[in-house]
């Protein structure tokens, strides 16, 4: 059997592991057009704030290749394939085949056409270890940035590099900071925090146009800069899969073991749509998390082994200079919230289930709730007063409890 | 793999084992010189709902959800079968925080790294020291399916 693989990040190395968990022999080709060995890739934030260094990104151990016989191939770029003859092609006209391939090309930055952009003399986006090691290059303690975008990335962004420059403005179209993320309260708490370090945001407005380094703003300020970072979102790679007559839809379309429409060919990650078991739609999940427990289940269904597919939610795990938020799920239903001027609980309760929660440095055990919203437990089996208070197992039924506490799990 | 069970119905809540986590992580030998006037930050809690009183701590799990969410590779599952944390490596996300189903892995007390019991396989005393030190054998250390 052989096994190809594009894309060497979470899916793609997760993917191995599902592989090797079933099959030890079969032969596996690891295609990735980034010339390093697999590194976390939100960890490119981390990496410009001090609180991790090169040597200690690596997202597997250094022998992770040649233990797991992984044929590697490095900085070079899968640029077509033929499901029919199951073959791969890659720069030079060169082909390799395949019995069973697998898509975890992720996602890249997407960057919007906006008036003036190309007189900027210094603009990135930051989604790889390059845009981290390019815009390092750019940081000087003199310089202004300025960031589009208070997603996720955009203010991951900002927190690497807040101390090494002069000062960071923020712009988002959204009213609220991380807007797919947090609801107003908890923005509002986090945006307050965010301020006080020195930080301008720019909300409910967006660039009209870019004049070197000015951008002029739709309300009419205009915001002076040196350094543009484009964080608006991410854009799955799914190119390769719709030219050869794969089902895309937002993302590629995959059953729930991650295999395409096309014969032996699976996909997995930022690259593919997801079933939200909290929300009940389908959508893209570009998750660290969500990517990995895909491409372990793409792994072992690709090896002819058998893996209950993991329910998905959405999950966040983010924070700033030290306080933490934790989401997960969808913010649908009833707010069961608790908010303090600098910390909250928000729970949010449908149909007699936990759809979703948005914790502000209020991170302890938040999994005990997780677990509730990925396994649908109804809040009737359960405690509810004492689960609102705070995630605990005592809100449980002695039974539960010994299930989880008294047997191996 | 032996691993610690909690026998809920021994549990007198008297919180001794996470005294005894917390002093073993210390690798002293006295335990009032080690953690007296001291906050302390064990990788076992004790829950407390009215009669009702029972430890927690990481079930090492055959399948664990922490190992493969985590974004660094900071967290791995042995050939022990003990699920250990490199603080090196971690960058304090909690995402493993985010999924542990049983609220079993923690923020460490400096905030830049999570912390998790393992078994004491990290300090001197080799094996669980509360369990060792459990004065009603409410927890347990052994092989069970």
């Amino acid at each position: 059997m052989k096994y190809v693989i594009i894309g060497n990040s979470a899916a793609g190395v997760s993917a191995v592991e599902g592989i090797r968990s079933v099959d030890k022999e079969g032969e596996i080709v690891l295609i990735s057009d980034e010339p390093f060995a697999a590194y976390g890739r939100p960890l490119i934030s981390y990496y410009l704030l001090g609180a991790t260094d090169r040597s200690r990104m690596n997202y597997r151990p250094a022998d992770f290749y040649e233990k797991n016989k992984v044929q590697t191939m490095f900085g070079v770029r899968a640029e077509r394939i033929d499901p029919d003859a199951h073959t791969v092609c890659f720069g030079g006209g060169n082909t390799t085949e395949y019995d069973k391939l697998l898509f975890a090309t992720g996602s890249r930055a997407f960057v919007p056409p906006m008036s003036g952009i190309e007189s900027v003399p210094e603009r990135f986006t930051f989604m790889t270890m390059q845009d981290a090691l390019d815009l390092e290059e750019a940081l000087s303690p003199e310089k202004e940035v300025l960031i589009i975008g208070a997603g996720l990335i955009g203010l991951k962004c900002m927190e690497g590099i807040l101390a090494r420059v002069k000062g960071v403005a923020v712009v988002d179209l959204a009213p609220r900071i991380l807007p797919s993320v947090l609801d107003a309260e908890a923005a509002a708490i986090v945006q307050r925090e965010l301020e006080a370090r020195g930080v301008q945001f720019l909300l409910s407005d967006s660039v009209a146009r870019f004049d070197g380094k000015t951008a002029h703003l739709q309300s009419g300020r205009t915001c002076a800069f040196d350094i543009l970072v484009v964080a608006v979102g991410v854009r799955p790679n799914v190119e390769l899969v719709r030219e050869a007559g794969g089902t895309v839809a937002r993302g590629i379309v995959t059953d729930e073991c991650q295999r395409t429409d096309l014969p032996d060919v699976f996909a997995a990650g930022d690259c593919t749509e997801s079933m939200d078991v909290s929300s009940g739609t389908r959508r893209i999940l570009a998750l660290l998390p969500n990517a990995c427990a895909q491409g372990f289940c793409a792994g072992v269904v690709m090896a002819g082994g058998e893996r209950a597919p993991e329910p998905a939610i959405p999950l966040n795990a983010v924070g700033f200079f030290g306080s933490h938020i934790l989401t997960a799920g969808s913010y649908e239903g009833e707010c069961i919230a608790e908010t303090y001027p600098d910390r909250c609980r928000r729970l949010f309760v449908k149909d007699g289930k936990l759809k979703g929660f948005i914790l502000v440095n209020e991170p302890e055990r938040a999994g005990i709730y997780t677990a509730l919203i990925r396994r649908g437990t109804p809040l009737a089996e359960l405690d509810e007063a004492l689960l609102c208070k705070a995630p605990c197992l005592a809100a449980f039924s002695e039974k539960a409890r010994a299930e989880m506490l008294a047997r191996e799990v | 793999m032996k691993r610690i069970y909690v026998n809920e119905k021994w549990c007198l809540g008297c919180h001794l084992c996470e005294y005894e986590c917390a002093f073993a992580a210390t690798g002293l030998d006295d335990m009032v010189k080690a953690l007296k006037g001291r906050p302390i930050h064990p990788k076992i809690r004790v829950e407390d709902a009215g009669e009702v009183h029972f430890a927690v701590n990481c079930r090492q799990c055959k399948d664990p959800v922490c190992v493969r969410r985590c974004i660094s590779g900071a967290l791995t599952k042995g050939e022990d079968g003990v699920v250990r944390i490199d603080r090196e490596k971690c960058v304090g996300c909690l995402t493993c925080v985010l999924v542990c189903p049983y609220g079993a892995v923690m923020p460490a007390p400096d905030g830049h790294a999570a912390m998790k019991c393992q078994l004491c396989t990290d300090n001197v005393c080799g094996e669980p020291n509360c369990v060792r030190h459990c004065p009603n054998q409410a927890i347990v250390f052994e092989e069970r399916a």
